[in-house]
């Protein structure tokens, strides 16, 4: 085996150009476990610790670019207003050690359905920005980037550098089901971001399908029912018929297996739960702040 | 290959490492620090964590690689760190000091056989005092990880919330003590 | 000493001074602390090798051919070693019956079974070489539950049984095996009837009666430090082991036949124990790391990861039990019937012993004048299980206890009171027969653990908003008080402490006594395993009290010395404490022979008074001073080695099951506020407070950490602890802590202890063993209150989201 420690991203590049079996390494914690145990036995570790601007992000007019590396802990204390799903969706990650060291990078390269990043980049929108050295840079955006199971889109010679994340224009919320208080792998999960700008709903659902995946269907009917009733404008709460159709067609979404952390009818059933709870959260959270506003004017 | 480190303020070599090989590794096996404890060895109890240029982290996830030229604290300089913090001397890039385990001593230490030792006298961080005095520590597997990551919370937060207290350390497993005495200890080391 | 990390004495003198009842700190505790105390996997020697196991992948099957050419050939590899390899005719062992394999031979029974195993100068070079062993398998068919055992044409798990009682068979078994009359398949490892009174007539007294059925998971120890050790091969032919073991001699009557030394060249000196739980009463790596040693002539260290830690032990037996009570309608049990199937796994291990817990202990802390008991073991292609906590009482009390919650319902009373109109006392008969003669306070201590402050209700609110950590799915977000319900509910339970059924348990103690820098000095020698309970502090407290000094030093424990019986069935402070305490006795009245001898002439009280040992001095029992031990004892050095048994106990018979067994019991009971979110069926324990009665707590703080720690590993298996086998293969799907969830520290809640101290005055200073009552009643407890918030049935545990959510 052999350890590679590029200086710069070219360099990293470069590297993952002359050995696209290379696998990358930021915060260890999905490969150094394979490495453990044995399961995995790369002729080449490419570093990307080195790399400085990884662990960087820049907030623009539309989006954050958050690098492949900020850890999940500086996502949770720097970035709750700008990508407030995100934040949520950080502060499920196992635990405050691995949150130091795990970024969404990782989440990607992995592309596990049980990844936690991925129901909220789902919801709020994103691009994965990958670059290889022969075709240079490209982005990927987020509804075609899972491929299947723990595949994505990425070519054998590209690295991810950064994502692109729509900063947040509403409310957004975050729910993960497991069966321990803290440090557990999603069961299932769930982000749900509202768009008030362009008067949408965007959901991602984790662990309950081969891949991560948006409940289209379900948004379609919720952008169709707000729109409907005039709720974006008035205010008024969702009738709890609306939420639980929704609730349902969320959970109709998932395409789940029983495996030894749950069933597949528990996900199904979990995913319709929290999809209703976290359009409550939000739409009550949407509520409040136009009522704030229009208190203030 | 090669890699050196500052550990515990000390510079420190280990060669011939093979590349898959963790911090973790590193330090109990070629380095004589086998403080941090290899319990799961995927991130899942916390045995090892220690401080890896200030930041509490895993040491059985992170390449050794990885760590070269970087700057280490594990439970065995625990008590230094926490006295220089006291001292205001700053918590971090101590390397040069000439405190701590020397080098020659730190790559193997030993618990010479024949010599009476509980360590009575030793100095202790505050975090060592309190997990000793209220009961936190039976088989004492967890112990060093907890410490690194308690001693940090209080860095961060010197009056936390049992709350605070309890997300900070949820990533650090205990089988023997059900916890109770745990936070007894951090509560007791925040009061002091 | 070339071998870094050898535990050494313990010296406590300046900082801790306490005799028994006071809260002294741990004498390893500052090593503990500092990361200096030496665990067996901090064990390093020069030139040592790595020792490497390769391990069945599949359940049940011939092996048809093993190729280790390739492995051997893998530079940095000293030795591969199988079956083949081994030493002497003496190729299996175990704690009760000898029939594991140290590797497999001809067949593997379970998935994980050692194979093979290597030596290599990296633990990588080690691994690598292993995978490239090529062991080829024929698949049998599993047998994995009771019907696939005692199928008419089950495969016999030991198709060559030869433990079974000798005499005329009373039947026929399959292939002409012959079958004992209370064994009645090969396939059953032991099994225990027990039947008093006539069950048929309290039957038909019976105003309700409750029937049910009952499924508990398997948990397993998950101590944090996985097994471990380092072999050292010395130079007149044996081997020295550093060991993480519960039971040193134990280890070292398994061994020595199988490396064909004599005991006394294995010598076994306990490294440091990370956790225990009784996952280390059987051997797991021992022989094969003295085997390497023997057979390279190097240091040989093996240390599981945790998911060979999860192959490398026994676990606590999974169970099915069918339970039937009835009572009168105000409230009196007229009988219990019930009948208890433990998965033994593949092999034997302490299976038969946990059957006779079970049977002995299915009617729980409760008087009921007649009882019909059958529990038995199987042996399945299953995981082996053996001894956890609790031993067998965990399972039943589990069952028992949810059978006296659908009783008060039907009867319309509350479940406290039921129980308390039920409950033992002192007089009360085992349904074994014996007489508990020793203080059993059930109703009190139900008493005690209802009469505690209530936690508060929707602590979780705040101005600013839920705060998720103290809602059911805690950080995970799941909920801001949507569905939360809450629950509470009651349990208590008995265990037995010490060795039962005329098993000889006895503890050896050395204890010395010297004078060193001016001052008295006693010190320590057992084989005693420390795992963490605490046992080395009580033993320092121990001889405080007894010979009046302040400094004590604690001997590392080995085989130097006799026995110390197991780290198990909460009997060290019991027995080896006895122990200690007697050699103390010994040892005092020697110092005061001398002491007469000396300075006799000069006071008439050396004859006439009761003399103590107190502050370095011996004085009169009316306070008087009449020497400094210093001065007595001058340079003399006394010492005194002694062997103490608890009182005999005789064995169950095989089939009535009367007997007196026991030799003390240990009752707690437990009260559960829960959480619960029941569209998610996410449990939040609120709180778990307990009360139990530690007859005299030689250190209370250790006894309240044992309590806490006990209630937890009960909280755990009542709501996500299960070790999980796919039916089909007999393989494990869960063998890492990604998804054997054990509780972390948001899981566990705030547990008040009230204590209670009535002494049993058949033991050491009235005291009681503690370290495992707790984990009985808290599981039932949880349950009870998760039934109380969701009103479901709930007749197995763990407890999973499905389960209560329908959704199964």
């Amino acid at each position: 085996m052999d350890f590679l420690r590029p200086a710069s991203w070219e360099e990293a590049l470069a590297a993952k150009a002359e050995h696209p079996a290379a696998v990358p390494i930021a915060g260890g914690t999905d490969v150094m476990v394979e490495i453990n145990f044995g399961h995995r036995r790369p002729d080449h570790l490419l570093d990307l610790n080195r790399i400085g601007e990884l662990a960087e992000w820049e907030s623009g007019a539309d989006s954050v670019r958050l690098g492949a590396s900020v850890p999940y802990a500086a996502i949770m204390e720097n970035l709750r207003a700008e990508l407030p799903g995100l934040a949520l969706a950080s502060h499920t990650v196992a635990s405050p050690q691995i949150r130091n060291r795990g970024g969404v990078g990782g989440n990607l390269g992995t592309a596990s359905p049980a990844g936690d990043a991925h129901p909220a980049l789902l919801a709020a929108g994103a691009e994965v920005e990958a670059e290889s050295a022969a075709r240079g840079s490209r982005r990927i955006p987020i509804d075609d980037f899972y491929t299947g199971v723990k595949r994505n889109a990425l070519a054998p010679d590209e690295l991810i550098r950064a994502v692109h994340i729509k900063k947040a224009d509403g409310p957004q919320q975050y729910s993960k089901v497991g069966t321990r208080n803290a440090m557990v792998i999603a069961v299932c999960a769930f982000g749900l971001a509202l768009h008030p700008a362009t008067r949408t709903v965007r959901t991602g659902i984790g662990s309950a399908a081969p891949t991560p995946v948006r409940a289209k269907t379900a948004e379609e009917f919720l952008n169709a029912a707000l729109e409907e009733d005039g709720l974006w404008d008035n205010g008024e709460t969702i009738t709890p018929s609306v939420a639980q159709r929704f609730a349902d067609l969320c959970a109709a979404a998932c395409n789940p297996i029983d495996d030894v952390r749950g069933t597949a009818g528990y996900r199904r059933r979990a995913v319709g739960v929290m999809a209703r709870r976290t359009l409550t959260w939000t739409w009550e959270s949407y509520r409040g702040t136009r009522r704030t506003l229009k208190g203030a004017a | 290959m090669r890699v050196s480190l500052t550990v515990n303020g000390r510079p420190q070599e280990a060669d011939d490492v093979w590349e898959g090989e963790s911090l973790l590794y590193v330090l109990r096996e070629r380095l004589g620090l086998p403080g941090s404890k290899n319990a799961c060895e995927q991130g899942e109890c916390g045995s090892c964590t220690v401080r890896l240029d200030g930041v509490p982290v895993c040491a059985c996830l992170v390449a050794a690689g990885q760590a070269e030229g970087r700057d280490v604290v594990t439970v065995e300089g625990l008590a230094d760190h926490a006295r220089q913090r006291a001292e205001g001397g700053g918590t971090r890039g101590t390397g040069g000091s000439e405190t701590g385990t020397p080098l020659r001593d730190a790559q193997r230490w030993k618990a010479e056989g024949g010599d009476s030792r509980t360590g009575e006298g030793t100095e202790l961080s505050p975090i060592q005092q309190a997990f000793l005095e209220a009961g936190a520590v039976q088989c004492g597997f967890c112990t060093p990880g907890l410490l690194v990551m308690a001693d940090e919370l209080l860095e961060r937060n010197p009056n936390p919330a049992d709350a605070d207290i309890r997300e900070a350390l949820c990533g650090n497993l205990c089988r023997c003590t059900g916890y109770e005495k745990i936070m007894d200890a951090v509560r007791l080391a925040a009061s002091r | 000493m070339p071998t870094t990390g050898a535990p050494t004495k313990l010296t406590q003198g300046s900082q801790a001074r306490g005799g028994i009842g006071a809260s002294t700190l741990r004498p390893d505790g500052t090593l503990k602390v500092t990361g200096e105390f030496a665990f067996a996997s901090d064990m390093w020697h020069e030139d040592m090798l790595w020792g490497q196991t390769l391990r069945s992948t599949v359940a049940h099957a011939e092996i048809v051919s093993i190729d280790t050419s390739q492995a051997l050939a893998t530079p940095g590899v000293y030795a591969v070693m199988t079956y083949d390899d081994l030493p002497t005719d003496v190729r299996t062992y175990g704690l009760e019956i000898q029939d594991t394999p140290v590797l497999a031979h001809g067949k593997v029974r379970h998935h994980g079974e050692p194979v093979a195993l290597v030596a290599a100068d990296h633990p990588e070079t080690a691994r690598r070489a292993a995978a490239k062993i090529d062991v080829e398998y024929r698949e049998l068919p599993v047998i994995t539950d009771e019907a696939s055992a005692l199928a008419p044409d089950a495969v016999l798990v030991h198709e060559n049984r030869d433990d079974l009682p000798q005499g005329p068979p009373a039947s026929d078994g399959p292939g002409g095996t012959p079958i004992a009359g209370h064994v009645p398949h090969p396939n059953i490892v032991h099994r225990q009837p027990i039947v008093r009174g006539d069950v048929e007539a309290a039957r038909e007294r019976a105003d309700v009666i409750v029937e049910g059925e009952y499924t508990f998971g398997m948990q397993d120890q998950a101590f944090l430090g996985p097994e471990s050790g380092l072999a050292v091969p010395e130079e007149d032919g044996g081997v020295h082991l550093y060991i993480a073991t519960q039971w040193l001699h134990a280890d070292l009557r398994q061994i020595a036949p199988v490396l064909g030394l004599p005991e006394t060249k294995v010598r076994m000196t306990l490294a440091g124990v990370g956790g225990a739980f009784g996952g280390r009463e059987d051997l797991s790596m021992q022989i094969h790391a003295c085997l390497l040693a023997l057979r390279t002539g190097k240091p040989v260290k093996i240390v599981y990861n945790r998911f060979e830690s999860f192959f490398g032990h026994v676990h606590r037996h999974p169970a099915k039990l069918r339970y039937e009570h009835g009572a009168t309608k105000d409230g009196k049990l007229t009988h219990m019937k019930c009948r208890i199937v433990l998965d033994g796994g593949a092999y034997a291990s302490t299976s038969a012993a946990v059957v006779g817990n079970a049977s002995s202990l299915s009617a729980g802390p409760y008087a009921v004048d007649a009882v019909d008991i059958e529990a038995l073991a199987l042996y399945t292609n299953n995981p082996p299980c053996g001894a956890m906590r609790g031993f067998g009482a965990v399972q039943a009390c589990f069952a028992y206890e949810a059978q006296m919650d659908r009783l008060a319902q039907r009867l319309g009373l509350d479940p406290v009171e039921f129980r308390q109109l039920n409950a033992m006392e002192q007089g009360t008969l085992m349904p074994t027969g014996q007489p508990v003669d020793s203080p059993a306070p059930v109703a009190e201590l139900l008493r005690r653990v209802k009469a505690m402050p209530m936690p508060p209700e929707r602590d979780w609110e705040s101005s600013e908003g839920a705060d998720v950590r103290q809602l059911p799915g805690g950080l995970s977000n799941t909920t801001h008080g949507e569905g939360v319900v809450r629950g509470v509910g009651y349990a208590v339970g008995i265990k037995n402490v010490g060795f039962s059924e005329g098993f000889d348990d006895y503890s050896t103690a050395r204890v010395r006594m010297e004078v060193i820098g001016g001052e008295p000095v006693a010190t320590v020698h057992t084989a005693m395993a420390e795992v963490g309970q605490g046992g080395v502090t009580v033993h320092a407290q121990i001889a405080r009290t007894e010979l009046g000094v302040a400094q004590v030093t604690i001997h590392p424990a080995d085989t130097r010395v006799g026995s110390a019986g197991s780290t198990s069935a909460s009997r060290q402070t019991y027995v080896t404490g006895g122990a200690v305490k007697n050699a103390c006795e010994r040892v005092r009245e020697r110092v005061l022979e001398i002491g007469r001898r000396k300075f006799g002439s000069y006071h008439p009280a050396w004859a006439t008074a009761e003399l103590l040992l107190e502050h370095g001095r011996v004085v009169t029992d009316g306070g008087e001073i009449l020497a400094d031990l210093a001065d007595v004892l001058d340079d003399e050095v006394v010492e005194a080695e002694e062997e103490w048994r608890h009182r005999p106990t005789e064995p169950f018979d095989p089939h009535t099951g009367q007997g007196n067994g026991h030799v003390q019991y240990s009752f707690a009971a437990h009260r559960a506020v829960v959480d619960v979110d029941t569209e998610l069926g996410l449990v939040k324990v609120v709180e778990l407070a307990c009360a139990q009665d530690v007859g005299k707590a030689l250190n209370p703080l250790s006894v309240i950490g044992q309590i806490q720690g006990g209630t937890t590993q009960g909280l755990g298996i009542a709501v996500m602890e299960e070790i999980v086998v796919d039916p089909r293969t007999a393989k494990v799907r869960n063998p890492s802590f990604t998804d054997y969830l054990i509780p972390t520290i948001l899981d566990t809640p705030p547990m008040p202890v009230d204590v209670l101290e009535l002494a049993d005055e058949h033991a050491p200073y009235g005291l009681r063993g503690v370290g495992e009552a707790p984990t009985l009643s808290s599981t039932p407890a949880v349950l009870a209150a998760i039934r109380d918030a969701t009103g479901l049935e709930l007749n197995r545990t763990p407890v999973r989201p499905e389960h209560l959510t329908g959704t199964g």
